[in-house]
């Protein structure tokens, strides 16, 4: 069951924009902790974010930036956690993985970035295409 | 294409190296030099995870850095050589003769014996007065995190924090 609250790590105030934005639209804001990357090392991300994995028990940390500190903290993880990052976190991603509770952690990752990456499109204007 | 931009910043490979710099430069290769990460496997992968598959990422040992410079200088895309701290550029300044010309500070972080000298960098007695050598030594040294902001000299650092360096 994919019950357990997730982390999101991001850049300046992304990650509680983005859960600001999932309790708006879901009001299930509080499945996430938001962190930030500002003002720390990349040892003191990695220390704050295995203290917050330990302290609420996350599964899951979604991070905006592939090559970002927040990306590479997360990365560190994996070496001896059992957990799954997700790169290049949205909004979509982030309201599938909430709204599917009874998948497991994993797949309700895996689901969510399935259908959440897709989501990125351009659109032109009508007078673009005379 | 020589490299462009001799960084140090405690995070090594991050948002601010690949997008804020890397972009605009149009970056063709990293150089991370530090003797930990030059013998670890499982680091080097940690570092190219993240990184686009078009950018070249070269790990070195600062001993292997300072033998490959020159080579690194020949490249004919845009570098950028990172290392982790202070003493790791000033041993590879010293150790290839006057290359590096300029050094750039990027984004030493908190530490309990360390004053904040910027939001994005802190320094204790004994680094700034390291920088400073560097600079008696010809290197230029200025503090930026990201190319949009304004360059701040060593001499405007040790100014504002009222410490006299080392004669």
């Amino acid at each position: 069951m994919n019950d357990q609250p997730a982390i999101v790590l991001a850049h300046g105030q992304l990650a509680a924009g983005l859960v600001s934005a999932v309790e708006q639209i879901t009001g299930m804001g509080s499945r996430f902790v938001a962190m930030s990357n500002t003002g720390l090392s990349g040892a003191e991300l990695e220390q704050k974010l295995r203290a917050m994995v330990e302290e609420i028990g996350a599964k899951v940390v979604f991070t905006d930036l592939p090559a970002g500190s927040c990306n590479i903290a997360a990365f560190r993880l994996l070496r001896d956690r059992d957990v799954v990052v997700v790169s290049g976190v949205n909004l979509p991603t982030l309201l599938h993985f909430v709204t599917h509770p009874n998948l497991s952690p994993e797949e309700a990752a895996t689901e969510a970035v399935e259908r959440g990456g897709p989501t990125l499109k351009v659109t032109f204007g009508k007078t673009r295409a005379d | 294409m020589p490299i462009e931009l001799y960084r140090i910043d405690d995070r090594l490979i991050h948002g601010q190296v690949i997008v804020g710099w890397g972009q605009p430069m149009g970056l063709g290769f990293l150089v991370l030099v530090d003797d930990e990460v030059a013998t670890s496997d499982w680091e080097q992968e940690l570092y190219r995870m993240g990184v686009p598959p078009e950018l070249d990422v070269f790990f070195a040992s600062v001993a292997e850095a300072a033998h490959k410079l020159d080579q690194w200088n020949r490249d004919k895309r845009p570098g950028i050589l990172l290392t982790a701290d202070i003493g790791t550029m000033v041993r590879l300044a010293s150790a290839t003769h006057a290359t590096i010309r300029a050094v750039n500070l990027g984004g030493i972080h908190h530490r309990a014996d360390r004053v904040e000298r910027l939001r994005y960098l802190y320094l204790t007695g004994g680094e700034l007065r390291e920088l400073q050598e560097l600079e008696r030594h010809g290197v230029e040294v200025t503090a930026r995190d990201v190319p949009a902001s304004r360059p701040i000299p060593l001499s405007a650092l040790v100014e504002a924090s009222g410490e006299a360096g080392a004669a």
